[in-house]
């Protein structure tokens, strides 16, 4: 990445260069590194400022460890299907053969939807499959099927599931996609004279060099849904028990009554995206031997 | 090697199927208003509330702010680091990384406990204050892609040699950068911008708990108490992530590809 040739300035009185970057620096500290060191550091405290571990004990009750574990499954469902799905149509797109205006297209919408998340894509699903939802009416009006009586509830892990999918899917897709064009026509045509079918080039080719990048993105897609809140927010108000709802009700107004077993559940979350996006660094850059 | 194409279109058709009924079903929706016939009243019910208008101007306004801000810490910064201090990153990538990992409801927790009214900078004791912190927030939010934006833009364009051009022509650095480097990344700037303000538009977590009257939370507020206006506004919400967006791919066009090195 040596691009710029550094040109040979005379010594000068003003330090430009420590000026311009200062700005950032500063920038970092004050909304990165200092906010998340203070929930750090909170998380070890008790009331009087000593150091304590009765918070990170605190975690351990029944709530709060259903409530990270509702998170885990919601983000690890929705990260598995988003990406297996993602990849499904990016295969689709780019390799089989579908006009190529299509690709172009579908990119663009990738672009929009995974963007459209938040409170409107609750609206959206509340309007497509909550009780008075399109679908859900032509259900039951035209097929005959009630969801909600057969067991469906959107303000439920599945249809929280299947909210999310709606950006996580095209987050995926965005992200495979340079992947999948890495994936070379030679390859198949290599494998295809050394006589594999179909089946042994995706078996013993393609996926194994996909693997990685798939890896990369589905920890990337974990981390997008654990933090993610104001969707569930709008769409459940405060009844679902996940940890990120459980957080906002904490700094709301000390739900918890501890001020600091809610910075030992801020650190927790931590902890846990830190996990799943240390396993994106390690495969990325594995993946990137690839991507030539 | 014979390979159906049933597959692909069928994959396609199912994606595509899941995609565009929610939007038909919203927009459907948000027809229903008027009983018995579709009708445009919830949208007219929401633009006729000043509660919209409030809470729009002031999100577009935070926003405006939040991409001005961004790219002054930013471009400054991506620039002396590509031109001479190629050790800072690392670093650099290390930070702009650090916002996708610490979700956004974690970092603003963290700024309500480090600069509250009683603390040496008391952002969240004014209005004012509040707002500048929750401009940093945005800033913070988009700096992944500010950063990834300008830094692709910087790429494509030779800056070694053209400071070296202008300063051979007696400019001087803050020339340098506003008048030879800014309208040579404009085109990257902006498509930084558009992301930026599709990311903040309609952000509900830090306004809510900053206590400010943003479009975020009024969001949420319709959509605890009225039946049609949320179909409304997330319908509304849709075109204007897809105007942001496709702003950006428009811009793409004018990029400049002509490039003195290719890395």
């Amino acid at each position: 990445m040596t691009d710029t040739t550094s040109p040979r300035t005379p010594p000068r009185r003003i330090p430009w260069d420590y000026l311009a970057v200062a700005p950032f620096i500063i920038f970092a500290v004050m909304f990165l590194f200092l906010p998340t060191l203070s929930l750090v550091g909170g998380a070890f405290t008790d009331r009087q400022g000593n150091f304590t571990l009765d918070n990170i004990v605190g975690l351990f009750t029944d709530q709060i460890l259903a409530a990270y574990w509702i998170s885990i499954r919601i983000s690890g469902a929705s990260a598995i299907f988003g990406a297996l799905i993602g990849l499904a149509i990016t295969l689709a797109i780019i390799r089989g053969r579908l006009p190529a205006g299509l690709r172009s297209a579908v990119m663009t919408f990738s672009g929009v939807a995974s963007n459209f998340a938040g409170v409107p894509l609750a609206f959206a699903f509340i309007a497509t499959l909550g009780r008075l939802g399109l679908v859900t009416i032509i259900l039951r009006t035209v097929f005959g099927f009630d969801m909600y009586r057969s067991g469906f509830n959107l303000l439920s892990f599945w249809g929280l599931t299947l909210t999310y999918l709606y950006f996580q899917i095209p987050l995926m897709m965005l992200t495979i996609a340079p992947a999948v064009d890495g994936l070379k026509k030679e390859w198949n045509e290599a494998a295809q004279m050394l006589g594999a079918s179909q089946w042994q080039f995706w078996r013993y080719v393609g996926l194994p060099i996909l693997w990685p990048s798939f890896l990369g993105t589905l920890s990337l897609l974990f981390a997008n849904a654990f933090g993610a809140i104001a969707t569930a927010w709008a769409l459940t108000g405060s009844n679902l028990n996940i940890v990120t709802v459980l957080l906002y009700n904490q700094i709301r107004g000390d739900a918890l009554q501890n001020p600091g077993l809610g910075a030992a559940l801020a650190l927790g979350m931590i902890v846990i995206t830190s996990l799943a996006n240390v396993i994106y660094l390690i495969v990325a850059s594995r993946a990137e031997r690839w991507m030539k | 090697m014979k390979t159906s194409r049933l597959w692909p279109w069928l994959v396609f058709a199912l994606g595509a199927a899941y995609f565009i009924v929610p939007l038909i079903a919203t927009f459907e929706f948000s027809l229903r208003m008027r009983r018995g016939e579709y009708s445009f009243d919830a949208y007219a019910s929401v633009f006729a509330d000043p509660r919209f208008h409030a809470s729009f101007g002031y999100s577009v306004a935070i926003g405006l702010v939040t991409i001005v801000v961004g790219v002054l810490v930013v471009v400054p910064a991506v620039y002396f680091v590509r031109l001479r201090m190629p050790w800072l990153r690392p670093f650099m990538e290390f930070v702009t990384l650090l916002p996708l990992i610490i979700p956004a409801l974690i970092l603003v927790y963290g700024y309500i406990r480090l600069y509250n009214s009683s603390s040496i900078i008391p952002f969240t004791g004014s209005a004012l204050g509040t707002d500048i912190l929750l401009t940093g927030a945005y800033v913070t939010l988009a700096l992944p892609y500010m950063y990834r934006a300008v830094d692709n833009g910087m790429r494509t364009i030779d800056i070694g040699t053209l400071t070296e051009a202008a300063q051979i022509m007696g400019a001087n650095q803050v020339q340098i950068i506003g008048q030879i480097i800014l309208p040579n990344i404009l085109v990257a700037i902006l498509s930084g911008a558009f992301l930026t303000f599709a990311i903040v538009i309609g952000e509900f977590t830090i306004a809510s708990l900053l206590n400010r009257p943003a479009f975020g939370p009024y969001l949420v507020n319709i959509g605890t108490n009225r039946a049609y206006e949320p179909a409304a506004l997330a319908i509304i919400s849709f075109i204007i992530t897809w105007g942001a967006m496709g702003m950006i791919n428009v811009l793409g066009r004018f990029a400049p590809r002509t490039s003195a090195r290719t890395d």
